[in-house]
């Protein structure tokens, strides 16, 4: 039972949502499936669009201070204003782009590497291994994400790459227990006891035969989850625990300009960044989600 | 039942001992020295003075003795000094909790008060504006930062609008109430102060609304989902055969089945909202235990991240605990697994 606990709510709920939509009909499902996925993955790839031209689409230099034009509301020479410093806000929401979506996919890959290989290698060699993984597994998902991640990032000092250290301790445990249990079930499928037979070691057998036929649930989980990781990256970088000033963070320019009631265009545009790509992700992740799920797909 | 407690009851102490020392572990081999933190640059500068500082800290005795003076006074109910208001820890959680308590209970009931009630009508009513208004509802708490909810919150009502006060728990005009609980609400009650008690009230609406958004948004769409699998059974449809009312149906066949997972989600839910408060916290000014964190992280302020870190992971697992076992209770099949 522990185990149904710590599968992210995500997970949950989507089981639930899935066997539930069975009764809609089949126009219904494929719009909602794939016409919400679509708009998700154009949100995405204009996001990446932008921060890859970053620098050639960006009005100025994302660090232009100019004190003379601090705090100017949006205008045409400023499409969203100027901030404290005089910096444009919407140069600085370009690049700001670059830092977020990079540390998060980032962040998230690497977690579900790690992850991945530990239920991995748990399910698949059983007995005491299995066992000490997965308390080991438990024991960092007895603390709170945010909470363990903000002392691992203060512990360790401010700085990006420092936050995705922190950020990687807290994430990896559910892809653990997801791809254990994946591994579990096609442990004792034919296909692998043929590949036994014939020889194959479990390195191999693990890597090369179990794990691509256990990756839909893993691959819906990262999309998921790439929106999580902006949102805690975001909120650390709120806290002053995520990039060192003056990089351009969306998270950092929320915080920046939160004090600043007036001068409301400081914080609310960058946070309706985060917003909408976070946005993005989840609406592609509830598509994946349907289209990679068995029980979905033969309706 | 008996074997399923006391397995459970072992795990989760055998996991609150290793939560122990992990968080003795991110203390002790930290890169960032936390004697030039305490010290500051100029008497971190003079070895003597550092000597000292290491041994009466204990920092000069080896890892494995460090951490069993730490477990021993963690037994006594000892966390030690925070660096920064040189108070014990455990003062400072007690002075700092029931404002977190406070905030992430009124949040909670919120969000089952207002999300129970969405999903059942969106899933009855499927399809129609309630059901889209909920979905739209849904994907804006979990997608939007809590921390930039949060500012817009307070620039329309506070800042453009006036309606709702500023941050804090009261006016900075205002009195506290004596001091019973360390809830404002109830204190304010128990004194018979009834201005504290809207003053108090009216401060907790826009923080608990921002806290809420992304639990309110899980609830509802779990409570639909679950509420529309539980439609389409069997035990449904005879209970329309036989003719009952709708709204029977409704209320008392599908109901009770289609809370189960909710029950499971709303403790989890409330569990990460007494510990997901540092966002909402910071931006409100509110005195708890989340911006207590917040800042002893900030200061590197070893003993208070380390109290705080053990306290809302032990908080965590003993509501994974109490799930668990509701669980149980609630459907039986658990223990045969």
């Amino acid at each position: 039972m522990t185990d149904s606990v710590a599968v992210s709510d995500d997970v949950q709920v989507a089981a639930i949502e899935l066997r539930a939509e069975s009764t809609s009909t089949r126009g219904q499902r494929w719009r909602r499936r794939y016409g919400l996925a679509a708009i998700g993955v154009a949100i995405i790839v204009a996001w990446m669009l932008v921060a890859l031209l970053a620098p050639w689409i960006a009005p100025y230099r994302p660090d232009l201070v100019d004190v003379t034009q601090r705090l100017l509301p949006p205008s045409a020479a400023h499409w969203l204003g100027t901030d404290t410093l005089g910096r444009d806000v919407l140069s600085r929401l370009l690049y700001g782009a670059r830092v977020s979506l990079f540390v998060s996919i980032l962040v998230v890959l690497l977690g579900a590497a790690f992850g991945i290989l530990v239920g991995g290698i748990a399910a698949y060699a059983g007995g005491w291994v299995e066992h000490a993984l997965m308390r080991f597994t438990d024991l960092v998902l007895c603390f709170p994400p945010i909470i363990l991640a903000m002392a691992i990032a203060a512990a360790l000092g401010i700085g990006t790459v420092n936050t995705m250290i922190a950020m990687l301790v807290v994430w990896w445990p559910k892809f653990a227990r997801l791809a254990r249990g994946l591994v579990l079930v096609q442990r004792h499928q034919e296909y692998v006891e043929a590949a036994h037979v014939i020889g194959y070691g479990p390195g191999r057998v693990l890597l090369k035969h179990i794990l691509p036929n256990a990756l839909g649930p893993l691959i819906v989980l990262c999309t998921l989850d790439v929106g999580h990781a902006i949102l805690v990256f975001a909120g650390l970088s709120f806290l002053g625990l995520g990039v060192v000033p003056p990089t351009a963070e969306w998270g950092a320019m929320v915080s920046e300009g939160r004090e600043l009631v007036e001068q409301w265009w400081c914080a609310t545009f960058a946070g309706l960044a985060i917003f909408t790509v976070v946005m993005g992700f989840n609406f592609l992740g509830d598509g994946v989600r349907d289209w990679l799920d068995p029980r979905a797909r033969r309706r | 039942m008996f074997r399923y407690v006391s397995n459970r009851l072992i795990t989760s102490v055998v996991l609150a001992l290793f939560a122990t020392l992990v968080v003795f572990l991110i203390a002790s081999v930290v890169p960032g020295d936390p004697i030039l933190a305490m010290l500051g640059d100029l008497a971190a500068s003079k070895p003597e003075i550092v000597a000292e500082y290491r041994a009466r800290w204990g920092l000069d005795l080896p890892l494995w003795q460090q951490y069993w003076i730490f477990l021993q006074r963690l037994f006594h109910g000892d966390l030690g000094i925070s660096i920064s208001t040189g108070r014990p820890v455990l003062a400072d959680i007690a002075q700092y909790a029931p404002a977190t308590v406070e905030l992430g209970t009124i949040a909670f009931v919120l969000s089952i008060a207002i999300g129970v009630p969405f999903g059942i009508v969106a899933a009855v009513w499927r399809d129609s504006w309630v059901d889209h208004s909920a979905r739209f509802i849904s994907l804006v708490g979990v997608s939007s930062p809590v921390f930039w909810l949060a500012f817009i919150a307070l620039t329309i009502f506070y800042g453009w609008l006036q309606i709702a006060p500023g941050p804090g728990r009261l006016d900075p005009i205002d009195f506290p109430p004596a001091n019973v609980t360390g809830s404002f609400l109830i204190d304010s009650l128990i004194a018979g102060d009834w201005e504290t008690f809207k003053t108090a009230f009216a401060h907790l609406i826009l923080p608990s609304l921002v806290l809420c958004a992304a639990t309110l948004g899980l609830i509802t769409r779990i409570t639909r989902a679950s509420m529309l699998e539980t439609l389409g059974q069997d035990y449904v449809r005879v209970a329309r055969a036989k003719g009952m009312k709708e709204r029977a149906v409704i209320v008392r066949h599908a109901l009770p089945n289609a809370l189960i997972p909710v029950i499971t989600l709303a403790g989890l839910a409330y569990a990460n909202l007494l510990t997901g408060t540092v966002l909402t916290e910071t931006i409100f000014s509110w005195p708890g235990l989340g911006r207590y964190t917040f800042r002893s992280a900030l200061s590197l302020d070893l003993p208070a991240i380390m109290g705080m870190t053990l306290l809302f992971a032990i908080v965590y697992l003993i509501i994974n605990l109490l799930v668990d076992l509701s669980y149980a209770l609630v459907d039986p099949r658990v223990l045969k697994r």
